[in-house]
């Protein structure tokens, strides 16, 4: 691509991202604050396009290739996640009340396919909220996660299941063909 | 009315319920790590099912001020991404700072 090509990309994502957040903080000023006057409406405009100029990176980052479709299937994770949480709570209710408290703590690691921040952070949050595990440390480079769960069970279901991470690589399509290979090589031995 | 009084105090029981489970389950579990599973996740929905029960209630009950019941949904969204944050925070911190695991047959601390 010519150097001249780029920098207008550039300059077009930047202008759809201050756009994009302009809308959202729009949104959100007149939803909260309530009064529709023109004076409340007017200033409310007018900080949202400074604050949009200042800090549209914070929100809007990166290529936006195909984010149509990854926030898409991202809203078909959400419902499946929620069921998840009920299962969960339900689940430290049991170990909660029994009498005998059927625990058996233990700290699991294992690597991803993951690498960009949004989705380490929502897997990162996934694990934490289903049952009987919390995130402890993320590494970014290598997408590896060290997890505490507390029983067997749920140990397994992200070890061997691994439902979730696939799910989640799925929504935002970071399944590397190489990480494949790789755990399917580890298997075999 | 009477379906909507039905679903309000079924979600604010079982909210109820799980903060209940969430705080008993703080006092028993063994060590920190534990604890931090029963807060963490009972804190969540249990908050979650309160708001989610005022938000049924204003919206039925007071159909004129209809921001109300928005700013309450905001509030259920923000705490499911605040709290397994805060509790994944939490555990980090315990764990850079070397507190060892529980594991089963020692003496609960």
């Amino acid at each position: 691509m010519a150097f001249g090509g780029g920098e207008e990309m550039k300059l077009k994502e930047k202008k759809f991202g201050i756009f994009l957040t302009f809308c959202i903080m729009a949104v959100f000023w007149t939803l909260l604050s309530g009064v529709f006057d023109a004076f409340h409406l007017i200033s409310g405009l007018i900080c949202c396009a400074i604050v949009s100029v200042i800090s549209h990176d914070f929100l809007v980052k990166g290529k936006s290739e195909k984010k149509l479709l990854k926030s898409l299937r991202l809203l078909i994770y959400i419902p499946w996640e929620l069921w998840k949480i009920v299962l969960a709570n339900i689940d430290v209710a049991y170990r909660v009340l029994h009498p005998q408290m059927p625990i058996d703590p233990l700290i699991i690691e294992f690597e991803t396919t993951l690498r960009k921040d949004f989705s380490l952070a929502t897997l990162a949050n996934s694990i934490t909220l289903t049952p009987g595990t919390i995130t402890i440390l993320v590494e970014p480079e290598r997408g590896k996660f060290w997890v505490h769960a507390i029983a067997k069970e749920p140990a397994d279901a992200l070890l061997v299941d691994q439902t979730m991470q696939r799910k989640v690589a799925h929504v935002f399509m970071e399944t590397a063909v190489e990480a494949a290979v790789e755990t399917e090589n580890q298997e075999a031995l | 009315m009477v379906i909507v009084y039905v679903v309000v105090t079924v979600l604010l029981g079982a909210g109820v319920f799980f903060t209940l489970v969430g705080s008993i389950g703080l006092l028993r579990f063994p060590d920190f790590y534990t604890r931090l599973h029963a807060t963490g996740k009972c804190d969540t929905l249990g908050g979650g099912l309160i708001i989610l029960g005022a938000l049924i209630y204003h919206f039925f009950q007071y159909p004129e001020t209809p921001l109300v019941p928005a700013k309450l949904a905001f509030l259920i969204f923000f705490i499911f991404i605040a709290n397994p944050t805060a509790t994944h925070a939490l555990m980090k911190a315990a764990y850079k700072t070397g507190l060892k695991p529980w594991r089963l047959g020692e003496e609960r601390r």
